[in-house]
């Protein structure tokens, strides 16, 4: 593949994107720090405590954020093709009513029917019916097959109740 | 060396029990079919299985995964050569020319020679494994804390920054991977560290459920968010799959360069099968006879790449087996695998188990005739399954994948766990993040801050015993040099953008 199919091209100078990974990770630095500086002075007859690893990711990551931006304003950060957002926001909603439905009780094969539905929709499907039927049948399919032969347990609703 | 041997026959009393080699067949059998799904490599595959195999025997789940790990190489190659897309960057090389080589009609020799090879390269370089380990073991007995220390830091260095195309990308996957690593109570002291006072973090963040978001959701949006630019076509099998008497002619010389390159490179702390691929693609380029061919559909750059992969897959069981120590995203997940069970790989390992280790060596030259006799029959049933209409085929994925989480921990926070690290993956995906550092960072980070303040602990303190030692010390030059080493590797990321 040359570049251009890949559709990556070299960076811009001053990409912004570079400033936002750096800015995550200053934060991400920040965090750590913080929740080291909550642990106090462990008393460890010798050597180090469970903070010493915190500063050092904490340093290293603040070290990485300033690299980031040395990168970002030379035009290193890769620029990424396009992206198809609907399709990514529809596969984020599949993987959220997923969540959801397990954390309400709807059970496993629900949560799995509309997982599968919502990811085949972001591929391009559009006849979301039948691939929320696809999705009940190997939901109910793995639900068996995992709870009466290999004896894993997986979150029950309704549907699952009536095994 | 004689030890060897016996131990080797112990090994296959064990692996040669029916259950075993059910165990084994079922293995490479999933990781054919799941590895030649595309954008699936092995380390997934195995990440994804590692919770479906929680209740099962130890010694016969882990001779499974590693019939997955195996079956998983191939079934990776057949996609590059067919469809051009490498479930892993090991494959990459082998898509250069063997997809060339489909498309042209010699879809068929590509996959003999990449199936032959492997099992040629897999082979040699189990027996490396069976003679090395035991010698590799008695060394490692005598390492203290300090030296393994060092060895980690060389692991992290190595896959991090060395090999990559920017150590400051591979170095940033690697200390977010370090910083999850923290995450949970500490072993040493009890103290909880990034729990932000979320009950389930107090645990720590299970390998499997990173990787699995990592690889899994994170390759299924990026898939998503790139489908209308980039489309697939899988190359139909044409003509004959037999060698011809040239091409076996062609192909035995680079089986055996592929093998002497992968094994000793796969086994050093080195990150992986990029390397040993990348070379051999560059020796065979050199040395062969056709260089009109290369760039065409060369079988000299499917037959030494495709050896090398696998030598180097074995190759990395050595440290992983002897040391416990993962270099590869796959050997990380492997890892998880064994605690999953309550075993440490490592010097005791051998002492303690040796029918699980030799079983488990054992299995793999086991695995290897299985792959080769089952691989060729079958083609037309894995390309059938490249035929998977992509939808459904990664909506799939994700139901597995959620599966596995919540089968492994049944926790919505967990699942939550799982959409974040999706995500994740996606962004590094889109900005060319390699993703292996993270999940060795998790993995080794709390083994290297274990092994250092033990080291320290020994010393009263002192920081000169992590020097002391003279291996350790060399070691630890090792890793300054190895990141400094990017500057010299330069050509290695210039041919990466050429050939991309």
């Amino acid at each position: 593949m040359t570049q251009e199919e890949d559709g990556r091209q070299g960076g811009r100078r001053g990409d912004p994107a570079g400033f936002v990974i750096a800015a995550g990770l200053l934060a991400l630095a920040g965090a750590v720090a913080r929740d080291a500086m909550g642990m106090g002075a462990v008393s460890s007859y010798a050597g180090i405590g469970p903070s010493a690893a915190s500063w050092t990711v904490a340093a290293g990551l603040a070290a990485l954020a300033v690299g980031t931006i040395v990168s970002a304003v030379r035009g290193r950060i890769p620029v990424p093709e396009q992206s198809d957002n609907a399709a990514v926001l529809t596969i984020l909603a599949g993987i959220a009513a997923m969540i959801a439905t397990i954390s309400i009780g709807g059970g496993f094969i629900l949560a799995m029917a509309l997982l599968f539905g919502l990811t085949a929709r972001g591929f391009g499907r559009r006849a979301l019916a039948t691939d929320l039927g696809i999705g009940v049948v190997l939901g109910l399919l793995v639900y068996l097959g995992f709870t009466k032969l290999l004896a894993l347990s997986l979150p029950q609703g309704p549907i699952e109740r009536l095994f | 060396m004689l030890d060897s041997v016996f131990a080797l026959a112990q090994g296959f009393s064990v692996a040669f029990e029916p259950t075993k080699l059910l165990f084994a067949l079922i293995g490479v059998f999933l990781g054919t079919a799941v590895g030649v799904l595309p954008g699936i490599g092995p380390a997934l595959t195995v990440a994804l299985l590692l919770p479906v195999t929680f209740k099962l025997d130890p010694t016969g789940s882990l001779i499974m995964f590693a019939g997955i790990y195996y079956g998983g190489m191939y079934g990776g190659s057949t996609t590059s050569i067919l469809i051009n897309t490498p479930g892993e960057s090991a494959s990459m090389i082998t898509a250069l020319e063997g997809n060339k080589m489909a498309k042209a009609g010699r879809g068929g020799p590509a996959l003999a020679t990449s199936a032959i090879g492997s099992f040629v390269a897999g082979l040699i370089a189990t027996i490396g494994l069976a003679l090395f380990a035991p010698w590799l073991v008695e060394i490692a007995i005598q390492f203290g804390p300090a030296d393994y220390f060092a060895l980690m830091i060389v692991a992290f260095v190595t896959v991090s920054a060395t090999f990559g195309d920017s150590p400051l990308r591979g170095l940033t996957s690697l200390f977010i991977g370090l910083m999850l690593g923290l995450v949970g109570i500490d072993a040493l002291s009890g103290q909880a560290r990034l729990t932000f006072g979320v009950p389930e973090l107090l645990d720590g963040i299970e390998v499997t459920t990173l990787a699995v978001g990592l690889f899994a959701v994170g390759e299924a949006l990026f898939v998503a968010s790139r489908r209308k630019h980039a489309p697939e076509t899988i190359e139909p099998v044409r003509g004959s799959l037999w060698m011809t008497k040239l091409d076996w002619k062609r192909s035995w010389k680079p089986w055996l360069r592929g093998t002497a390159l992968g094994f000793p490179i796969g086994s050093l702390p080195a990150g992986g099968a990029e390397i040993p691929t990348f070379l051999s693609y560059t020796i065979e380029k050199r040395l062969t006879k056709h260089p009109e061919e290369f760039g065409k559909g060369a079988i000299e750059g499917v037959a030494g790449p495709e050896a090398a992969n696998n030598a180097s897959a074995a190759g990395t069981l050595m440290p992983l087996l002897t040391l416990g120590l993962p270099t590869s995203a796959t050997a990380a997940i492997l890892l998880a695998g064994f605690q999953q069970y309550g075993l440490n790989p490592g010097p005791l390992l051998f002492a303690e188990r040796p029918d699980l280790v030799w079983g488990l060596i054992a299995s793999l030259f086991i695995a290897n005739v299985m792959l080769v006799v089952l691989n060729l029959p079958l083609i037309g049933l894995w390309v059938r399954l490249l035929a998977i209409p992509q939808p459904w085929l990664y909506a799939g994925i994700l139901v597995f994948a959620a599966m596995g989480t919540i089968a492994a921990n049944p926790s919505p926070v967990e699942l939550v766990m799982l959409a974040v690290f999706g995500l994740l993956g996606f962004v590094m995906r889109r900005y060319d993040y390699p993703i292996a550092p993270m999940v060795v960072g998790l993995i080794l980070g709390p083994m290297a801050e274990t092994q250092l303040r033990r080291a320290l602990q020994i010393s009263l303190g002192d920081p000169m015993a992590l020097i002391e030692s003279p291996l350790a010390a060399t070691l630890l030059a090792i890793a300054a040099l190895a990141l400094v080493a990017p500057i010299l590797f330069r050509g290695l990321s210039r041919f990466k953008a050429e050939e991309d």
